[in-house]
């Protein structure tokens, strides 16, 4: 049975890779603090799997214990967080070199770029029914993910016989050139997740839930999708970032009234419930990267213009959303 | 008392601050307030981390994305959008969100973007259609409008786009959180495909939004072109 464990370790080596060259890097602003950033990210990738999570692979016995995972993983955020990582000058083609290879290579530039879907696919949708000696092939509800390493891997060698590049490691160093550029953020997605995990043994649905509990009658289907809708969207709205309303507002309506208790569908509430979240980003400039940054690379005078045009549909996608969270969840 | 956390967040990310040491402190104050020891706190920090950990995976693709823009991936595709030039603004933005989406639900959210597509190629192609329709010399609201649909169509495309692909930030981060904290195992593909309805309807809500766009650019060059006489 193949699991997602080795689907980790590939990008933990994605991420170490990237420490080595940073570290040897001479030219690098920050040189050792970026190095030590990335490469810890890569052992913790490693490490992870030998911790017993919840899901985790390893068997409890010959588990390690997790608290250094935590040390790091609050160096990390302290790393990036205080500014101490930056992006280091990475030798690529240029403008005119991009242009004249584009003419040359035409359509074939799309063939690695559309493996990556492709194999995904063909690995969530084809192979995890596949069973040998009665055992499933793809450990189950792991198959996209394992699907994602693998497609990862034959892109690149697609890559490598599609486009020819003189070197093979060069894949390597331009991976390593858009991690670098995008940084600190590569780390905040996880963060989040363990965010939410505190927050719910902190208690914090409990509590949220105890006063949508006020809000939303027994039994009262149309209040409660409301309440986990607004909220979604409210609380991403304060904070930028659907994935920090998502753990909250699951952890306070969308599991114990709409799952739990009004029996809900797992699957279509949450990703549903997100969505109602995503129209939230649309209209706060909290989510800098795409509400703001834009007007000032447009040179546009209202820098919440882009804001003002996404309202509307924003509007009307959140009642789109409201309505199939009262429908779909139940069929 | 332990909404303290969420207040934090909140605080934290409207002051601006990192968002990384945001979250860091406000983990760390949510679980003193719950009366766990620092060793605890490590420790639920540790297995957080490796449970949360698939949702870092999309970045794996990386070295293959990087390798085709190194052979001009982003050059490509601005050819082949560039020879859509006859069209209105609204239509061409049209397009260009059909193609954003498709393009991210197939995971490929690199192609497209303000920084590489909206600037250099989409904002110019919509305002020069709407010059040819309405002359040269185009009232200052309008260029804003013109740049404002640009760039939103490129955030609602991505958005609504990438949330059906299963390999993508969200339906992991949906998956990752529900399965460790709900002892659950919701396959990927099942949150994508329950996606799909949100992500049509907001191709139909702002496709349908941006092909009144170019009689309501028409209607502000009128207005602004009567004014201009009112005041000569």
């Amino acid at each position: 049975m193949i699991g997602a464990q080795w689907v980790y370790w590939l990008a933990g080596a994605f991420f170490l890779s990237a420490g080595i060259q940073v570290a040897r890097d001479r030219h690098h602003a920050k040189r050792w603090t970026s190095a030590a950033f990335w490469l810890l990210l890569g052992a913790s990738f490693f490490y992870g799997s030998f911790v017993h999570g919840r899901s985790g692979g390893m068997p409890a016995a010959g588990s390690w214990p997790a608290w250094p995972l935590g040390l790091a993983a609050i160096a990390m955020a302290c790393i990036a967080g205080l500014g101490l990582t930056s992006p280091g000058a990475v030798r690529t083609t240029s403008e005119a070199e991009r242009e004249a290879s584009a003419a040359r290579k035409r359509n074939l530039l799309f063939v690695p770029a559309l493996t990556i879907p492709v194999v995904t696919v063909a690995f969530s949708a084809g192979l995890s029914r596949v069973a040998i000696d009665g055992r499933p092939l793809l450990a189950r509800g792991q198959e996209t993910l394992v699907g994602l390493g693998a497609a990862a891997a034959i892109a690149l060698i697609v890559g490598a016989v599609a486009l020819r590049p003189r070197d093979p490691f060069v894949a390597f160093r331009e991976g390593r050139r858009l991690l670098e550029s995008i940084g600190w953020a590569v780390l905040l997605p996880q963060m989040l997740g363990v965010l939410g995990g505190l927050f719910t043994q902190a208690g914090v649905g409990g509590q949220v839930g105890a006063i949508a509990q006020h809000l939303v009658p027994e039994h009262s289907r149309i209040l409660a999708v409301l309440v986990y809708a607004l909220g979604m969207a409210a609380f991403t709205i304060a904070m930028g970032n659907a994935f920090a309303a998502f753990p909250i507002m699951t952890a306070a309506v969308g599991w114990p009234v709409l799952v739990q208790h009004l029996h809900a569908h797992p699957a279509p509430t949450f990703a549903i419930g997100m969505l109602a979240g995503y129209c939230g980003t649309l209209c706060t400039p909290m989510a800098a990267n795409f509400n703001l940054v834009p007007p000032a690379l447009l040179e546009m005078n209202d820098k919440y213009g882009q804001i003002k045009v996404q309202i509307p549909t924003a509007a009307a996608l959140f009642v789109v959303n409201v309505a199939l969270l009262l429908v779909l969840p139940f069929l | 008392m332990s909404l303290l956390g969420v207040l934090i967040v909140v605080a934290g990310f409207a002051l601006r601050f990192n968002p990384l040491l945001v979250v860091t402190v406000a983990g760390i104050v949510s679980a003193l307030l719950a009366g766990m020891t620092p060793l605890q706190i490590l420790d639920a920090f540790g297995t957080g981390f490796s449970d949360s950990r698939s949702i870092s995976l999309a970045f794996i693709v990386l070295p293959v994305i990087g390798l085709a823009e190194r052979y001009g991936l982003q050059q490509r595709a601005k050819t082949l959008i560039g020879r859509a030039a006859r069209l209105t603004a609204g239509r061409l933005l049209l397009l260009y969100l059909f193609v954003r989406q498709v393009a991210a639900a197939l995971g490929l959210t690199s192609i497209g973007g303000v920084a590489q597509m909206v600037r250099p190629v989409i904002y110019p192609m919509a305002e020069g259609a709407v010059m040819r329709a309405h002359g040269k010399h185009l009232p200052a609201s309008v260029t804003e409008a013109v740049k404002a649909h640009s760039a939103a169509a490129d955030t609602v495309g991505a958005f609504f786009g990438e949330d059906v692909f299963v390999a993508i930030g969200a339906v992991l981060l949906i998956t990752g959180y529900v399965d460790a904290n709900y002892h659950l195992k919701l396959d990927a593909l099942q949150i994508a495909i329950w996606a799909l309805p949100t992500a049509v309807a907001a191709f139909v809500i702002h496709g349908w939004r941006l092909l009144r766009l170019d009689g309501t650019l028409a209607a502000m060059v009128r207005d602004s072109a009567g004014e201009g006489e009112l005041k000569a």
